[in-house]
């Protein structure tokens, strides 16, 4: 019972990363109708920065900032180098750019950075606490926190602000909203930084716990995307949900299955949810309109 | 339209076989595999060749499934591994005969391909993308992992080669004759059914599928296709090289071989093997690059970028453009005789029976208990102001639309369960109201599809009979000497002819007709009430849909009326018209 329980909080703790990943993921999908394959390399690229600067010897917080904004700059540069030259192309060739937009950035990080996986400390010095049987680790502690805080400002901006709404208004239709004075594009660019920013912070928040390497975020977005389609493609609280229960998933498996093969069950459970379910838990059907 | 009065029907030409009209291409590559058979290359040239000719085989299957079908495969890589591995643990663990495990590697990949296909392909492009890489990382897993198996990371060593071609120069000749036999097939495929299929669905799915093509299954054919011609390039490899390793069929070499494709030009397998060629040599001129990790990738990712932003054809396609535009100046095949059209009358005096037909959508009702009965060989329309379920009724007639409840009958079969395609196959022709045709296919080519409806009985076989048939519906409806044409260069009046055209070659029992009016102008509304006229008198049904008052009063014979999603008036059109629940429909009451 004691594992069970401490599984259980690794696998939220885990679980949370993914959903705000998927997060970014559904809000340039959203925004574009194009899935980024390159939002796992925003997780990546953030913890680099991070591990640089740390490096040099920047304080924490200051090397947050940083990363933070070279996250926010790193969105300008793909929403205008990637996404918007061909944004009125069909969605084959988008997403087929964003591939390659991936490879770019992971392979140029591994050209400067080498294969050598880096070690980033956490932001607490206190390892954990201990609450009856089960260990709290604080980096967990910390991302399940951030997480929780972030799915409560999103709903805060989506919902309750003026920006926000028109955000909404841009990602449901794009020619109305150009009608009623919006500026598609800026929305757009607004959606970029912001979801390379949460990439970004879960990046950061994971790095203490896993290695910081080329492949960490090619491995944390294929989790996210599955974690979206567990949740209901597009669905913002299918996005968390489905993280979070992949996290549990795939905790649980690798303590009871196999080790190795931890990676694998993402896989798994996707193809189950294509076959059984591919609305996910909260999608609906949709049909083109003839 | 008086274009197919003056046209002189000339006897049919009987064009020569296939194997005849391409014989050049074997004479030139039978040149081939005698070069490679008998010029004497160092080791080093020898491997880059073997490498260049097997990866071309691989991105073969890239340009079906992506440039014919328009579906994403980014583990193309794995199913080259799978075939590698089939062929390498076969011959060096089992002891097996090569060409036992080269069929083995083909019916693997075949298996393989196909049910991750099926798994997806109803979903949208994206989930393909994302389950492929998912797979390709699964495979490379396993290959390190399971070492009982694989060997893991040492790979896979003393895979041998057939008897018959022991030494590199030998077994060279043979992969390049492959090479050969392979993209013969891959760049006849677009003419083929299958081919033509796969273009339809690329460029509408909706349409494909009204025009009786299975588009799920054309994508999984597709799909695995490309697995089996991966398949069968790693087996080559393997024999090739005698030794495997899991590192060679990473998600890397997946986008390298998908840069390769798209480099090229992604339509062509001439495109694959220019896009192949450049990638194996450049990368072995700049050597250097390779001394830096991951310098080589991200320069791949980045001209993955370039590509699609500036030369989204590639290579091959930037040149074949310019021969598509020269083509369409060619002269048409010639028409052997007017269209006939001969609908089948299997059932009884009704064609088209809806009984109690519904549709809701949640709370909606926007169809509601709908009673239609369509007369043979008449002209029925179905009229009603905006919003009162028109375009509905007619969605779930061609299938598109799951029915909620009712019943449809056609022609004596049950229809109410069908998929669109098998709507079409039993005798169902439609045509839209926002045309939905082939875009990048010329005229020809689209009522070609038409035609190729399962169950069409007025085309004999082969291709000459399918073209003959197409071009006799493009003269019907006036536009027989621009059918070599592309889409793109006909007015909107013209596309919506087409679409008739496409409808009409197929044959149908019943015609459906979603607003062709709509968007006409007063000319062309004529030409279209013309047409009509002779498509009926030829004792086709007609069910058409029209928001144009004075089309429908003159062409149809019988009217029904709907508002709300319920039927408020149905008989003889001029009665129907003076119905007074009608009137008030359309013009409010008083």
């Amino acid at each position: 019972m004691d594992l069970v329980l401490q599984l259980l909080f690794t696998g939220i703790g885990i679980g949370a990363v993914y959903a705000l990943v998927a997060l970014g993921f559904v809000l340039i999908f959203r925004a574009t109708n194009v899935v980024n394959f390159a939002q796992g390399e925003f997780s990546m690229v953030a913890a680099y920065l991070m591990v640089v600067c740390v490096e040099l010897g920047l304080p924490y917080w200051l090397s947050f900032v940083i990363a933070l904004s070279g996250m926010a700059l790193l969105g300008v540069i793909f929403n205008l180098g990637v996404y918007y030259p061909l944004r009125h192309r069909t969605y084959l060739p988008v997403i087929i750019a964003t591939i390659g937009a991936s490879i770019l950035l992971s392979n140029s990080v591994l050209a400067i950075y080498g294969p050598q996986p880096q070690v980033l400390q956490g932001w607490f010095d206190t390892p954990g606490i201990q609450l009856g049987p089960v260990y709290l680790d604080s980096q967990y502690l910390l991302i399940i926190g951030v997480t929780i805080l972030l799915v409560l400002f999103n709903f805060w901006f989506f919902e309750k602000t003026l920006l926000g709404k028109k955000l909404q208004a841009t990602s449901q239709d794009k020619e109305m909203a150009s009608l009623l004075g919006i500026s598609v594009s800026t929305m757009i660019m607004i959606t970029f930084i912001y979801s390379a920013v949460l990439g970004g912070l879960a990046g950061i928040l994971v790095a203490p716990v896993l290695f910081v390497s080329i492949q960490m975020g090619s491995t944390i977005a294929l989790k996210a995307f599955a974690a979206t389609i567990i949740g209901g493609f597009g669905d913002v609280a299918g996005a968390i949900v489905g993280g979070l229960a992949l996290g549990v998933i795939e905790t649980f498996g690798a303590a009871y299955i196999s080790v190795p093969y931890k990676d694998g069950f993402a896989f798994l459970v996707l193809i189950a949810f294509l076959v059984f379910r591919p609305q996910g838990i909260f999608g609906e059907r949709v049909a083109e309109k003839a | 339209m008086s274009a197919s009065d003056n046209m002189i029907p000339a006897p049919a030409v009987r064009s020569k076989p296939l194997i005849i009209r391409h014989l050049p291409y074997f004479i030139g590559a039978a040149v081939l595999v005698a070069l490679a058979a008998s010029m004497q290359f160092d080791g080093y040239i020898l491997n880059i060749l073997l490498q260049a000719t097997t990866f071309s085989i691989a991105v073969f299957g890239l340009s079906v499934v992506l440039g014919l079908c328009g579906q994403i495969n980014l583990a193309q890589a794995a199913f080259f591994g799978f075939g590698a591995y089939a062929v390498g643990l076969g011959t060096a663990d089992l002891h097996l005969n090569f060409w036992l495990c080269l069929v083995g590697a083909c019916a693997i990949t075949l298996v393989a391909g196909a049910f991750l296909g099926m798994s997806t392909l109803r979903l949208g492009g994206h989930y393909l993308a994302m389950v492929t890489i998912s797979f390709q990382q699964i495979v490379t897993l396993v290959m390190i992992n399971a070492v009982g198996v694989t060997h893991g990371p040492d790979g896979v060593a003393n895979i041998r080669r057939p008897e018959l071609f022991q030494s590199s120069q030998s077994y060279l000749a043979f992969c390049v004759a492959m090479l050969a036999i392979v993209g013969y097939l891959v760049w006849h495929l677009p003419d083929t059914k299958l081919g033509r299929a796969m273009r339809a669905v690329r460029d509408n799915e909706l349409a494909a599928g009204v025009n009786g093509i299975d588009v799920f299954r054309t994508k999984v054919s597709a799909f695995a296709v490309c697995a089996v011609l991966g398949g069968l390039a790693g087996g080559l490899f393997a024999g090739g090289f005698a030794y495997v390793s899991p590192d060679q069929f990473s998600f890397a070499e997946s986008i390298q071989f998908l840069t390769m494709s798209l480099l090229g030009g992604v339509a062509s397998p001439i495109g694959s093997v220019i896009g192949t060629g450049l990638l194996i040599l450049i990368p072995e001129w700049l050597r250097f690059l390779k001394s830096v990790p991951g310098l080589y990738l991200a320069i791949y990712g980045l001209s993955v970028i370039l590509i699609i932003r500036f030369m989204p054809d590639g290579i091959w396609g930037f040149v074949s453009d310019a021969f598509t535009r020269w083509r369409a100046h060619t002269k048409a095949p010639p028409v052997a005789g007017a269209l006939q059209l001969k609908p089948a009358t299997t059932g009884g005096d009704i064609v088209l029976e809806v009984t109690g037909l519904s549709k809701h959508f949640g709370g909606l009702k926007a169809v509601d208990g709908v009673d239609i009965a369509v007369k043979r060989g008449s002209v029925h329309a179905l009229i009603g102001p905006n919003g009162s379920g028109k375009t509905t009724t007619l969605n779930v007639l061609s299938g598109l639309y799951k029915a909620t409840s009712g019943k449809i009958v056609l022609d004596g079969t049950d229809i109410t369960s069908m998929a669109p395609h098998q709507r079409t196959a039993a005798g169902l022709g439609r045509t839209f109201q926002n045309i939905r045709l082939f875009r990048s296919m010329t005229a020809l080519e689209n009522v070609e599809i038409g035609a190729e409806r399962p169950g069409n009985t007025m085309i004999g076989k082969g291709d000459d009979a399918l073209t003959e048939r197409a071009m006799e519906a493009l003269t019907f409806v006036g536009l027989g000497n621009r059918a070599n044409e592309l889409i793109s260069s006909f007015s909107y009046g013209h596309q919506r002819l087409i679409e008739i055209a496409r409808a009409l070659a197929s044959n149908p029992t019943l015609l459906l007709l979603d607003e062709p009016a709509a968007g006409l102008n007063s000319t062309e509304k004529l030409e279209l009430h013309e047409l009509l006229k002779r498509i009926a008198a030829q004792g086709l049904t007609i069910f058409i849909i029209d928001h144009d008052m004075t089309l429908v009063s003159e062409a149809a014979q019988h009217i029904t009326v709907l508002n709300f999603g319920r039927r408020i008036a149905d008989g003889e059109s001029m009665a129907v018209l003076r119905h007074p629940d009608v009137v008030s429909a359309y013009l409010g009451s008083e």
